[in-house]
């Protein structure tokens, strides 16, 4: 009971990194049906921009307030990603839209290999470990060998993920950028002859899926304390695991698949062997799209004869 | 941004471009400003530290504005001129002297490549020719024949496979452990290697090839991550993430490679080299590379070759005229897992050490990357890319003369997959067909005519 | 079972017996949605058969049950070829359908490889014939002059259908290259090329210019004189299924309204109602109908 209660908080904490990643790939792919194979690395570069600026803080401005440097920090990394996002989406992606079907893939990988290759070279390519942000945390259950405790780590990244994603849902359901974006869902040239602005629009959705990135790229780095330019590789999968198996398209879908991600992963981890978790989030992907492809959440696909 | 639109009416708007320069400088110091300028450091008590290298930013925003301002000045204007000039020409199809040179490049390439050993090892000497047939010859041909053999399934079938390292991995790791556990031939591990790969293929293909679009590309790169991920932690049959070492090597008839009495070089009273046994690997993998492509080039002209060029243009016309499209997938998917096959075993043969860390999915995207700049489907598109992207790379290890401008810790090896995936970038939107993107008939009744790249489709799985 | 007052008292059609196809009793539903309602018909052998009703009648929905692209939710579709052997389609896969049933179909957006010439067009759909001279390729790899000689005959059948359809000239040109009527025809000819003892053609007039539907016209019937092929037509060109069909299958809202011989079906009130507001060339002829209908009963 103590171990399950255990794996579940870490579960839930790992699953909502996982979701606010997860959120990217399903609008990017619900608005121009491309897996957007460099988010996983927008994710480790925006854990990468996050770490320079809190050793900015910490140690060149001598900023003790470790909450405030974590809120300063998170607001540049979201703004600096989103720059960046932005960045990729215009010089990488836009030109190629509407071409050959796999030639935005292609360059998505490029992408993806030029970033953390660009990462590498950058800051070098070992770990980078920071002192830990926060310690101590509250003890949920103790019985005699065993202590459940839910570390203020976590309960940062539980609040931080719960605000972000109630401020993202808002816009997305009740601005007119989030009707918008769902107009060119449905049908991007109908949006457009109806005066949507839709690069603007499709701008907009990458620049919103990394800033949520960066949320998580910056939760991911207080968790864990340390990052490298090879972390955006896995945890994109994960994400993009997540988000397929949501059901990709769909928003609550993203948030419902990373949290099930991140359960399955720790309790696989924390049951069976630690060895073998990737190879199971791996399997489920393959699990869930042979059998499932429609995710929970999504809409099945009837073909077109 | 606007500037793109109007510049080619009114020759370029400079005050635009300015603005337009000055804007993505201002974006690029936002981004390279703290990624490039405070380089996180670990100091000596284990803490990390910036390190400001603010020069390097100058430069970099530097370029970055200069060159868009060229880009919109000079280089886009004169493209959209240049477009402008040859819509405006009626299209009297290939000229004499193209026709010729894409008549006769691909067995010119051949010729070249038999002569290439001797033509080296004549120039540089034995072993001046190490590197040169070594990092060049036979890097470079290993990845053309895993583009040819990809080409099968993506180009050919127009079947995504993100995946396709694992079938190389199988042929690894079938030559690696059957030949130091029981001390079987290459050439016998060889076709059996393949046929392993190609059984994988049809064990992961099964499942899978029912799904469509990305979600294809998606599994099979999950395919490929586990079977990784089950090498590195499978430790007792595998090794881990240790590796195999000490695989035996390739003979030739019974000839070994090496200094003993009864080796090659003893054999012919030459001098003890290296050399030989990496020349004769050379036309192993040549020989492997030619087979691939002869497969290929007599499977397009027959039915089995056509229905997978029919799959890619339309899936559901196929099944409309009777094709069973489960198991032509199935053919090409095998196929092109069992070409991969051979590669990996001639790869394990070559190293005489395999180990997980060379087939990560990065290996599998450099294929894929090499078949969609060749150009989906063209053979000699494949092979240049290939030439282009590895060739290239490797030639970064040789530029050690930027040191004397840089100094001595730049390392500009270190840029290769740096520059490979800003290539890849580039050539797609330079290019988002590939090098080649033409499509050769596989029969004509009475005049072959070369069919555009904008009426092939690129498949849908 | 419909309750069909034209067919009471119309005479027995020649169609009912020994029909190369059967739909009995065929329901389709899609989620909540009946595309497809209890719908009976045959086809007759050496019949050029029209289904024919406004957008939405769930014309392609019935192709596509007997071409296999849909399972039907309920009922049976018997194929029958001339030398007798039955085929249940409702429990084949598609490509088999094709393969083992011969039923070939062409596409209301047509299907075409259009990166491939027309001549590979016509090959690809020789396949299961190519594929057994090749020895499922073993024997082709190698070269065997059985395997040319099975090509050769495969290109004499595709020069046969392109110089049937017009398009001899264009042979080794990309199919999507052709302009729209051709590709149509081409498409025809593709089907063709399956040798089929039941050609489905959803729409093959659709877009054409009236000299392209005649020729159209012309050809179907030639198919049925020379090549025995039984013909199955989705169409809303009223001037094709009245000219050419020797049968018509009216759809509405799933549920078939008609069946019987062109004349049968034109003088039928409840088609005049299903078509009335439709298209304007149907309201056309459909207005023409209901004055004879009032004058006749005047009279």
């Amino acid at each position: 009971m103590e171990v399950f209660l255990q794996q579940l908080i870490n579960g839930i904490t790992l699953g909502s990194i996982y979701g606010l990643i997860a959120i990217g790939y399903t609008m990017v792919f619900g608005i121009i049906g491309m897996v957007n194979f460099s988010h996983g690395d927008v994710f480790m570069t925006s854990a990468f921009i996050a770490l320079i600026f809190l050793l900015v803080l910490t140690t060149v401005f001598g900023m003790t307030s470790m909450i405030l440097a974590l809120i300063i920090v998170m607001v540049i990394a979201m703004v600096l990603t989103s720059l960046l996002s932005w960045a990729i989406e215009r010089i990488a992606y836009r030109p190629l839209r509407g071409s050959f079907r796999l030639a935005p893939l292609i360059s998505a990988i490029g992408m993806s290999i030029v970033l953390s290759n660009f990462v590498q070279v950058a800051q070098g390519p070992r770990n980078k470990p920071i002192p830990p942000m926060f310690s101590g945390g509250v003890t949920v259950m103790d019985s005699n060998n065993f202590a459940v405790t839910l570390s203020y780590k976590q309960i940062m990244i539980w609040v931080v993920t719960a605000v972000l994603l109630a401020a993202f849902w808002y816009i997305v359901q009740k601005t007119s950028l989030g009707r918008a974006q769902r107009a060119c869902e449905q049908d991007r040239k109908m949006a457009a002859l109806l005066g949507v602005n839709v690069d603007r629009t499709i701008s907009l959705t990458f620049v919103m899926g990394a800033a949520l990135a960066a949320v998580a790229g910056t939760l991911y780095l207080s968790y864990y304390g340390v990052v490298n330019f090879s972390d955006g590789f896995v945890p994109g999968v994960k994400a993009f695991t997540a988000a397929v198996l949501g059901g990709i398209g769909s928003l609550p879908g993203a948030v419902i698949g990373g949290l099930l991600i991140g359960l399955i992963e720790t309790f696989w981890s924390g049951y069976f062997s630690i060895d073998y978790k990737d190879v199971a989030a791996f399997s489920i992907l393959a699990i869930v799209l042979i059998f499932m492809p429609q995710g929970l959440l999504g809409r099945p696909e009837v073909e077109k004869v | 941004m606007a500037a793109e639109g109007t510049a080619n009416k009114h020759g370029p708007d400079i005050a635009a471009a300015v603005k337009d320069a000055l804007l993505s400088g201002l974006v690029a110091l936002a981004l390279f400003g703290p990624l490039v300028g405070l380089r996180t450091e670990q100091n000596i008590r284990n803490e990390l530290a910036i390190q400001q290298r603010w020069g390097l930013v100058a430069a970099i925003v530097g370029t970055i504005v200069v060159g868009r301002f060229l880009l919109l000045t000079l280089v886009w204007p004169a493209m959209a001129a240049r477009k402008q000039h040859q819509s405006t020409i009626p299209d009297t199809g290939p000229s004499t002297l193209r026709q010729a040179v894409s008549r006769w490049f691909a067995p010119a390439s051949v010729v070249f490549l038999f002569l290439y050993p001797v033509l080296i090892v004549s120039a540089l000497g034995f072993q001046g020719s190490l590197k040169w047939v070594d990092n060049f010859g036979i890097q470079i041909l290993i990845y053309v024949m895993l583009g040819w053999g990809l080409n099968i399934v993506v180009g050919l079938a127009g079947l995504l496979d993100l995946g396709y390292v694992a079938f190389y991995a199988v042929g690894a790791y079938s030559y690696a452990l059957l030949s130091s556990h029981f001390g079987l031939s290459f050439w016998i591990l060889l076709p059996m290697a393949g046929i392993f790969a190609a059984l994988w293929g049809i064990m992961l293909g099964f499942p899978v090839l029912r799904l469509r679009g990305d979600y294809l590309a998606i599994v099979t790169l999950a395919f490929g991550e586990i079977i990784r991920l089950v090498l590195i932690n499978w430790r007792d049959f595998t090794n881990g993430s240790t590796g195999i070492s000490s695989i035996p090597k390739v003979t030739l008839f019974g000839i070994k490679f090496d200094a003993s009495p009864d080796g090659f070089a003893k054999m012919f009273d030459l001098p003890i080299s290296s050399a030989y046994y990496k020349i004769f690997l050379y036309y192993l993998i040549l020989l492997l590379a030619l087979l691939t492509a002869f497969v290929t080039i007599r499977l397009r002209k027959l039915p089995v070759g056509r229905a997978w060029e029919a799959l890619r243009e339309d899936e559901i016309a196929c099944r409309s005229l009777g094709i069973n499209t489960t198991n032509t997938k199935l053919t090409a998917f095998a196929l092109g897992a069992m070409f991969a096959g051979f590669a990996g075993s001639f790869f394990a043969a070559r190293q005489g050490f395999v180990s997980p860390e060379s087939f990560t999915f990065m290996e599998s995207a450099i294929i894929v990357a090499i078949v969609v700049l060749g150009g989906m489907g063209s053979m000699v598109g494949v092979a240049l890319a290939a030439v282009a992207m590895i060739g290239g790379t490797e030639l970064l290890r040789e530029l050690d003369f930027l040191k004397t401008i840089f100094g001595d810790n730049f390392d500009p090896s270190q840029f290769r997959m740096l520059i490979f995936g800003l290539a890849m970038v580039a050539v797609m939107i330079w290019k988002p067909r590939g090098f080649v993107s033409s499509r050769d008939p596989t029969i004509f009744l009475s005049e072959k005519k070369v069919i555009s790249g904008s009426l092939v489709k690129e498949g849908h799985g | 079972m419909v309750d069909l007052p034209s067919n009471e008292t119309a005479p027995a059609h020649p169609w009912e017996n020994s029909p190369v196809l059967a739909v009995e009793h065929v329901f389709m539903r899609f989620g909540g949605l009946v595309a497809v309602n209890d719908l009976s018909f045959s086809v007759g052998r050496g019949d050029i058969t029209a289904l024919i009703g406004p957008n939405g009648a769930g014309k392609t929905t019935v192709f596509n049950c007997i071409t296999g692209f849909y399972k039907p939710t309920q009922g049976m579709l018997r194929l029958e070829h001339a030398s007798g052997a039955t085929f249940l389609l409702e429990r084949m896969p598609d490509f088999r359908i094709s393969a083992k049933a011969k039923v070939a179909r062409t596409f209301q957006n047509i299907r075409l490889f259009s990166g491939m010439t027309l001549l590979e067009n016509l090959l690809v759909a020789q396949h299961n014939t190519l594929m057994l001279a090749s020895g499922m390729t073993i024997l082709g790899v190698l070269g065997l002059p059985a395997y040319r000689n099975a090509e050769k005959k495969a290109v004499e059948r595709a020069k046969y259908w392109l110089d049937k359809t017009g398009l001899t000239a264009r042979a080794d040109d990309p199919a999507g290259d052709l302009p729209y009527g051709a590709q149509r025809r081409l498409e025809i000819a593709r089907a063709m090329c399956t040798e089929p003892e039941l050609l489905c053609l959803d729409e093959p007039a659709a877009g054409l210019n009236p000299r392209e539907s005649a020729e159209l016209n012309a050809l179907l019937l030639g198919i049925r004189e020379t090549e025995k092929t039984s013909i199955l037509l989705i169409e809303h060109d009223m001037s094709v299924v009245m000219e050419i069909s020797d049968h018509v299958i009216v759809l509405e809202y799933g549920t078939k309204i008609a069946d019987g011989t062109p004349s049968e079906v034109r003088n039928d009130p409840r088609v005049i109602a299903a078509y009335l507001g439709v298209d304007d060339e149907e309201v056309e002829i459909v207005e023409e109908k209901l004055d004879q209908i009032i004058e006749g009963a005047a009279s």
